[in-house]
């Protein structure tokens, strides 16, 4: 059998929900997935035994080359700060910030993988005035370039890997390990900020349940309502790079299914919408976020159409938390 | 005597780091390090309160739903709201789903593994113990994990995803649900009932609730070998688990799952006995802290939070809370004391120890599950589960749940339609507080005091067994 690569596991600027998540990973769970894919878990936060001392020795027996890494994952953000230092992180037992054992991992490990927002962008952590000084590994928001440059590839020949997310997909980061393992993560496969098109080759509108009362601009006004979000409740599903209403979340769930706005945290800057999260920022009545690759008039000329073809059974249902007007029954003659 | 620093801890949430000063071999005094600061409290400023869903539930990725719920619990007091009676039906199932998921993965993956480590390969059974529980390999968390995310499946339905939801409102929840999917809840929380009798107790969890003493419990472990509470009651019988990580004996608990004004478990104070909680008498202090701007300890209304790297003293980014100038615990076992379970009362008789806080965490499982059973039956599909909610210009508001953790508060100040303040205290931060101003240590820096750990600090696992009985989440500690 061939040598199975190896992974390490790290946290740093973020809330551990991305490893949470990946805990709900089912048929296959995470045990499985990472068996089938060939993939020794060197140490992981959550689920590995060394702790301390033994870790430590761990960490070091990697930046000298002593121990073979494969995949460095690392959730949550980078924390430079306060003031380029590094010491809102210290990681603990060895007076050394994090960032700066992220920089020495970062020239060993064969691929260097971000896991959720905050690692690829900086995300939540990154939120206010970033008074923390928080970025992502290679982004500091859109912008390229962070604690490694923007030009910056692995030894295996990739950038940052970022599985954008708040929190991931488990399905996300599995399949993204699983292609690694096979060799068939290529530069290719990744978008133009460097994650996965596994999944950000899709938007969150496809699959939305809520897709009739898009179509007719039916809209929600009010939560639970069962409207299209996007007119008032600021949701931005039609804009948001995820497969999130194709590959369920939690047995059948989605944020839209649970009844409230898509906020584009596959994104980076989601965290700063620059208007209230739950509100549609509107210029002249229409908002301001028009659907991806969408042309100003004609969404605005269709809308107009499709409200004056609004089916009373839509409009009557999207301001209520269930199905008042059933579909009728179109009887043979 | 000797200083040592354990650090980093894994298998808690987030980074910890623990020194201790040992003499004769044991735990003679700590001191507890939250390494990580993000500063949620400074982000929030001048925001939107609506906001706050977005922001404070990912300060935690295990406790996303209690922190959700704080801060809807919050923004509802400030704008004297209610919620829509399904709403609230919806949100305890959401934090029960969320509280019993934690303690379940709490069991497995954080607390049982250490008794398969090297450390105790001579004890007899061993090889049954770290066959069952080793982590990565063994044979539990491939049981447990599967059910985990079944039961998971409940808060798919009802609030989208977890974590990080934002179905939890003010006025209720987003999700109305249609009458078929309460047979489909009722079926999820069958499968998690059936996981945990089957396999974590090897008993009805009606039998399990019904146990009213420490010596029950001993009868109980005896004839139920097979579960993997057995096995650890087995275990904590061998090492004398009741012993150690003994607690300063004074549990609060704000009261959980509140329906109807009436929580399920009850809100108070235990000191040996029963007092009632004033919220007004909790204050911060940062004398040890790496934060300035209060002039001493404060209520969180008018708390703030700036750092101070260099701050001579500092030791960590946790504000050490006190209720009346006094140190608390918070987590399962002060809940089940404070509300009068008798098992729990008679395990935290000495105070509190690492026996206790476990089985108190299992004996929620037991009592919690079949109030969810009840819960689902009550919801009333077609009738409102949220109502609408206009938030006010100016206001204060203050949001208490019971987190998995233990007692979770949120406290705002709105003006002119932005959040002015907005103070978090954690469970544990309570329970990983440093020392207050008159240098008194806080509740895990007591509990340590002790601890055998060898001449060198290398000799055993207990210091494990002892920071981990508290289920630490260290993300939430400082946020």
């Amino acid at each position: 059998m061939a040598d199975r690569l190896t992974l390490l596991w790290l946290q740093s600027g973020g809330c551990g929900g991305c490893s949470m998540s990946l805990l709900n990973a089912e048929g296959p769970d995470i045990y499985a997935t990472l068996d089938v894919a060939g993939i020794e878990l060197l140490w992981h936060p959550s689920l590995s035994e060394p702790s301390a001392d033994e870790f430590v020795a761990l960490l070091q027996s990697i930046v000298d080359g002593r121990q073979r890494l494969d995949i460095l994952c690392l959730e949550g953000a980078v924390m430079h700060g306060p003031g380029g230092s590094g010491r809102f992180h210290m990681l603990a037992g060895t007076g050394r910030p994090l960032r700066d054992w992220l920089a020495d991992l970062s020239t060993r490990a064969r691929y260097t993988v971000a896991i959720g927002s905050c690692a690829a962008f900086g995300g939540i952590t990154a939120a206010g005035g970033n008074a923390v000084e928080a970025s992502g590994l290679q982004y500091n928001g859109t912008r390229g370039g962070a604690l490694l440059p923007a030009q910056w590839t692995s030894p295996g020949g990739l950038p940052v890997v970022n599985v954008a997310g708040c929190p991931v997909h488990p399905g996300w980061v599995t399949d993204t390990l699983a292609q690694l393992a096979q060799g068939e993560l290529g530069p290719t496969e990744l978008d133009e900020l460097a994650r996965p098109r596994s999944y950000t080759d899709h938007l969150v509108h496809h699959g939305c349940p809520r897709n009739e009362f898009y179509e007719f601009k039916a809209s929600a006004e009010k939560p639970s309502d069962q409207g299209c979000m996007m007119e008032h409740l600021g949701c931005l599903g039609t804009q948001a790079r995820a497969d999130c209403n194709i590959r369920p979340w939690n047995g059948g769930g989605s944020c839209l299914k649970g009844g409230y706005a898509c906020i584009n945290c596959t994104a980076p800057g989601f965290e700063e919408p620059g208007r209230v999260f739950t509100e549609t920022r509107k210029i002249g009545g229409i908002p301001a976020g028009l659907p991806s690759d969408m042309p100003k008039a004609w969404f605005v000329a269709l809308a107009s159409l499709a409200k004056a073809a609004t089916p009373e059974r839509l409009r009557r249902n999207a301001v209520v938390d269930h199905i008042v007007v059933r579909p009728s029954v179109r009887r043979s003659k | 005597m000797s200083r040592r620093i354990f650090g980093p801890f894994n298998r808690v949430e987030g980074d910890l780091e623990v020194q201790v000063e040992i003499a004769d071999g044991r735990v003679a005094a700590a001191w507890v390090n939250s390494p990580l600061y993000r500063g949620f409290e400074q982000i929030l400023l001048g925001k939107d309160p609506r906001d706050a869903l977005v922001y404070t539930p990912r300060i935690c990725g295990i406790c996303s739903v209690s922190q959700s719920m704080a801060a809807a619990a919050a923004l509802r007091s400030a704008a004297g709201a209610t919620e829509a009676d399904n709403g609230a039906l919806a949100a305890n199932l959401v934090l029960a789903c969320e509280n019993l998921t934690d303690h379940l993965t709490h069991f497995y993956l954080f607390f049982m593994p250490d008794f398969a480590r090297a450390d105790y390969a001579a004890r007899p059974g061993f090889d049954v113990v770290a066959a069952r529980f080793k982590a990565q390999t063994g044979s539990a968390a491939r049981d447990m994990l599967p059910a985990r995310a079944a039961f998971l499946h409940l808060t798919g339905i009802l609030a989208g995803k977890w974590p990080h939801s934002l179905a939890l409102q003010p006025g209720g929840t987003t999700r109305a649900i249609e009458p078929q999917e309460k047979a489909q809840l009722r079926g999820i929380v069958a499968m998690f009932r059936r996981f945990l009798e089957s396999t974590l107790f090897d008993d009805r969890l009606e039998q399990v609730a019904a146990l009213d003493s420490a010596a029950a419990l001993q009868r109980w472990a005896a004839s139920h070998p097979r579960g993997d509470f057995g096995s650890f009651l087995r275990i904590a019988s061998e090492l004398q688990l009741d012993a150690l990580g003994r607690g300063g004996g004074r549990f609060l608990s704000y009261g959980a799952y509140t329906l109807h004004g009436v929580p399920l478990f009850a809100s108070g104070i235990w000191d040996g006995g029963l007092s009632r909680f004033d919220a007004a008498a909790i204050t911060e202090d940062i004398s040890y802290a790496w934060l300035q701007g209060q002039p001493g300890a404060m209520h969180p209304l008018h708390g703030c939070t700036f750092p101070a790297i260099d701050k001579p003293g500092g030791y960590t980014w946790c504000k050490a809370p006190r209720l009346d100038g006094k140190v608390m615990e918070t987590g399962a076992l002060a809940r089940q004391v404070v509300d009068g379970h008798p098992l729990a009362r008679d395990l935290a008789a000495n105070g509190g120890s690492v026996l206790a806080r476990v089985v108190a965490r299992l004996l929620e499982l037991a009592r919690v599950v079949p109030v969810m059973e009840r819960w689902i039956a009550e919801l009333q599909p077609g009738a409102p589960f949220c109502h609408q909610t206009e938030m006010p210009d100016d206001a204060d508001g203050i949001g208490l749940v019971e987190a998995a953790r233990g007692s979770l508060g949120h406290w705002l100040r709105i003006r002119k339609g932005r959040i002015l303040n907005y103070q978090i205290i954690a469970p544990t931060t309570w329970n990983f507080s440093p020392r207050d101003a008159a240098g008194t240590p806080g509740a895990l820096e007591a509990a340590l005091v002790d601890t055998p750990v060898g001449a060198d600090g290398t000799a055993g696992a207990a210091v494990q067994h002892v920071v981990r009985s508290f289920d630490p989440c260290m993300v939430c500690t400082v946020h």
